[in-house]
């Protein structure tokens, strides 16, 4: 895991992730290229009007002012490019559309002071009912064992397996308080607030292992508020989630009272 | 009215009223500053402490970590909760109790009426007001350490639903509700007396550009902590009364449903918190310009190069300053249709900033370029507050925010704009004007080892803060080793931490100029840097009324080196 992180920005492992780099990337290199010539600029301006000896401060009346609309206009149209060709397109591939339910992974991600809990629908690919009044330390998301669809569901803590090559439906709610799903490799971030369910979707594009992380201040916790991402092939991720769900112990039944 | 306000002869004469209790707004103005540097250097101080465990994580406190209580800091390391306390506090107070009253209340009651030609400001008592509401604001926001479960710990950002379980968030809310209203008291104020109170001949556009950044901060925290100070009271509702503005039903916390009634929103808190905080970065950075360009015409000799153009940047800051908050917001949960919105206007507002950068570094062609105290520190703001401009660049692009929000990435940026920006333009302020506050310089050697220092420790603290943000480090982690992602650039938190230090040893020598030469330093004339504008043309200090006569305006504010003239400047009240 740690060869994936290091100075600069940590591997792609998604299919959005490059994109972003190379806006990163992009931008970085304009700023650097800016403030170099910049700077040249304001050193030979120091060093030329220091204050010499008999040598008065010449008025400069209405001379250059082409010349000082000049670094506007260039960052005027490098930002006009960006948010045309670059920023606008981007911005809505990743997050104003979203892959088809029925092609994709689906994943219920509920965040809690400090722990994410991350909900399969398992083989039959039907999510099982979730009720608040069932919520308790043994079953965070009250999952509704009565719901015949719940008897396959998979609920693991702290851990996100996912297929690689096939884009993953995320949906992200929250118990408590506002957090915020981070996972570097795949350059996704998503505040995940309480109240509201926020879809996602993540294509995996590397296998390996990579790291889950909140990203918003959530209580004296949260550094330690972090979990796995396993990117399996689509074989090994099969053979998990039947085994999960396998094994899973039967909850108690609906009926037992608080 | 500066005529009723009647001669300056008959000040009060009593030490209280005096010194303390006073409606003078020099005395008020210097209250201002000298009470913010404090709160600057106690915020600093909480940082050195949050560094030490940034650094090092849980390794004990050296010699402060036995003087906590045991539920903060167990034998000498610091806690979570106690870690958030501080990262809390140190936001609040830096932006609220450190930088906005030393620019606004501090430089603008110094200096705002001196410029214009005024006895004093337009209310002279609501301007006391003004300062003891502060006063009060700040000590209450202190005392919160001492409550049981001690201060605020939800970042200075006080999201909900985080802030209203968390233990301390009342005291701050009850707190910042006093500080703001301080604040509108203050803004209404520099409203009026720019306004009514300026000499004859002081044209608007004959005011200088520090007047004009005033006056538009004041127009921004006029206008953006009204909407603020409402959502403060609603989030103390939320958690004194248990109304549900902010909170949606059905929350579990650490396994147990706390009872609201819901139907509540905690992206309607963002939405108002970013509409006062966004205008807020710019009254933290507006001011600090207007320092610079004075320093800047007196110390090249020259005027300033595109004065208009500065002013119509400034006026265009403030207007688009109101539509931009919402990039704070681009990852919340908020529509992403609405992004694309808020990048455009953010981008939009770029323009002005790089206008008025421009138009500083141009003002220094052709000049004769004296290297004083106040002009090192002038010149340092311009590159360095520029590294804070660029870097947020790919903060206001959406895609490029996705991975960069809240990472160390943010943290570097925005301390650049307001520490190697505002800061910096303070400190240079404070060179500058010290003469006609006390009547005394400053020393220069000493100045120049805090300026030096300073500038090396700044940019060796939040350098790198890039590099760790673009490895993935994220801002407000306890212990930054528990995430694997950051362990490769945890040796950067050490060089921030020592250069943090670093800065703290190289205040002292400004503390000491400061107040040795308050007392000691050596006489300074009524313009002992030959300048044009106003405030120069009454001794040092002003008396009580601040002018013998009233001055009469007869040029503009930057008239150096004006031909067929035997000196190189020519103040603006002298005749012709």
């Amino acid at each position: 895991m740690n060869n994936i992180y290091g100075y600069g920005l940590p591997v792609a492992a998604s299919t959005y992730a490059s994109k972003i780099d190379f806006g990163i990337w992009l931008i970085h290199a304009a700023m650097i290229t800016i403030f170099v010539l910049w700077s040249i600029f304001f050193a030979y301006l120091l060093i030329k009007y220091r204050r010499r000896p008999g040598v008065p401060a010449r008025r400069e009346e209405h001379s250059g002012e082409l010349a000082s609309l000049m670094p506007d206009i260039v960052v005027m149209l490098f930002e006009i490019g960006l948010i045309v060709f670059y920023a606008i397109p981007v911005w809505g591939k990743i997050k104003m559309t979203l892959p088809p339910a029925r092609d994709s992974v689906l994943v219920n991600v509920e965040a809690e002071q400090f722990a994410w809990n991350v909900h399969y629908p398992g083989p039959d690919g039907k999510f099982g009912a979730t009720k608040e009044s069932l919520i308790r330390f043994s079953n965070p998301i009250g999952l509704d064992s009565s719901d015949p669809a719940a008897a396959d569901d998979v609920v693991v803590a702290n851990e996100l397996h996912l297929p690689v090559g096939k884009p993953a439906l995320i949906h992200l709610t929250s118990l408590d308080v506002i957090h915020d799903f981070f996972v570097p490799a795949f350059r996704i971030k998503q505040d995940i607030v309480p109240g509201m369910d926020i879809p996602i979707w993540i294509t995996p594009t590397r296998v390996g292992h990579y790291e889950l992380a909140c990203a918003q201040l959530c209580g004296f916790g949260h550094s330690l508020m972090r979990g796995d991402v396993y990117v399996q092939s689509q074989a090994d991720y099969d053979a998990w989630l039947k085994s999960r769900a396998a094994a899973k112990p039967k909850t108690a039944p609906a009926t037992e009272g608080f | 009215m500066s005529d009723a306000h009647g001669a300056h002869a008959h000040g009060p004469t009593s030490f209280w009223r005096k010194y303390v209790f006073s409606t003078d707004h020099k005395v008020i103005g210097l209250q201002y500053m000298i009470t913010a540097m404090v709160f600057l250097m106690i915020g600093f101080c909480l940082m050195l402490l949050m560094r030490w465990q940034l650094a090092w994580p849980g390794a004990p406190i050296p010699f402060f970590g036995r003087l906590f209580p045991a539920d903060l800091a167990p034998n000498g390391v610091m806690s979570g909760e106690f870690y958030n306390q501080l990262g809390a506090m140190h936001g609040t107070i830096m932006v609220f109790l450190g930088i906005v009253p030393f620019a606004v209340g501090g430089y603008g009651n110094y200096v705002l009426p001196l410029q214009i030609g005024a006895p004093d400001m337009a209310f002279p008592r609501l301007n006391m007001a003004s300062y003891w509401l502060f006063l009060v604001g700040g000590v209450v926001m202190l005392s919160s350490f001492l409550m049981p479960g001690g201060a605020a710990q939800s970042g200075w950002t006080s999201y909900p639903p985080l802030a209203v379980i968390n233990p301390g968030q009342t005291v701050w809310l009850l707190s910042m509700v006093v500080i703001i209203t301080s604040s509108l008291l203050g803004a209404i104020n520099f409203l009026v007396t720019a306004a009514n109170m300026r000499a004859p001949g002081m044209t608007l556009w004959r005011m200088p550009v520090f007047c004009w950044s005033e006056l538009v901060a004041s127009v921004l925290l006029l206008l953006a902590f009204p909407p603020l100070e409402a959502a403060a009271v609603l989030e103390l509702m939320d958690r004194v009364f248990h109304t549900s503005f902010y909170m949606p039903a059905g929350l579990f916390v650490l396994g147990h449903p706390i009872h609201v009634s819901g139907g509540g929103q905690p992206l309607l808190w963002e939405h108002l918190f970013w509409f006062l905080a966004h205008p807020e970065v710019y009254v933290l950075v507006l001011p600090p310009m207007g320092i610079v360009a004075e320093i800047i015409a007196n110390n090249t000799r020259k005027p300033l190069h595109g004065y208009k153009t500065i002013v119509w940047s400034m006026i265009a800051i403030g207007v688009m300053s109101f539509i931009v908050w919402a990039h704070h917001m681009f990852i919340s949960g908020m529509s992403p249709a609405l992004s694309n919105f808020f990048l455009v206007t953010t981008m939009i507002i770029s323009v002005p900033s790089v206008a008025i950068l421009t138009c500083l570094i141009f003002s220094l062609k052709g000049g004769s370029i004296r290297f004083t105290t106040p002009m090192l520190y002038a010149l340092a703001f311009l590159p360095l507050f520029g590294i804070g401009g660029l870097t947020g660049l790919p903060l206001g692009l959406t895609v490029t925010d996705i991975y960069l929000h809240d990472t160390y990435y943010v943290i570097g940026h925005f301390h650049f704009v307001v520490v190697t920006g505002s800061i910096l333009a303070l400190l240079g302020g404070t060179y500058h004007w010290f003469p006609k506050w006390f009547g005394r310089k400053m020393n220069d050697t000493l100045g120049k080892i805090h300026f030096w220092g300073s500038v090396i420790c700044m940019i060796g603290v939040f350098a790198p803060m890039f590099p760790m943000g673009l490895a993935g480090a994220s801002r407000r982690l306890y212990d930054p080793t528990a995430q694997v992602h950051n362990l490769v650039v945890q040796p950067l938190n050490v060089v921030s931490t020592v250069f943090a230090y670093g800065l703290f040893l190289f205040q002292l020598p400004f503390i000491w100029n400061f107040f040795h030469s308050m007392f000691r330093g050596e006489k300074a004339e009524e313009n002992p840097w030959q300048a044009t504008t106003l405030e120069w043309a009454c001794p040092s200090p002003p008396p009580h009324g601040n002018f013998e006569k009233t001055p009469h305006v007869r040029r503009g504010p930057y008239e150096y080196s004006a031909p067929g003239r035997k000196t190189d400047y020519w103040p603006q009240g002298d005749p012709a």
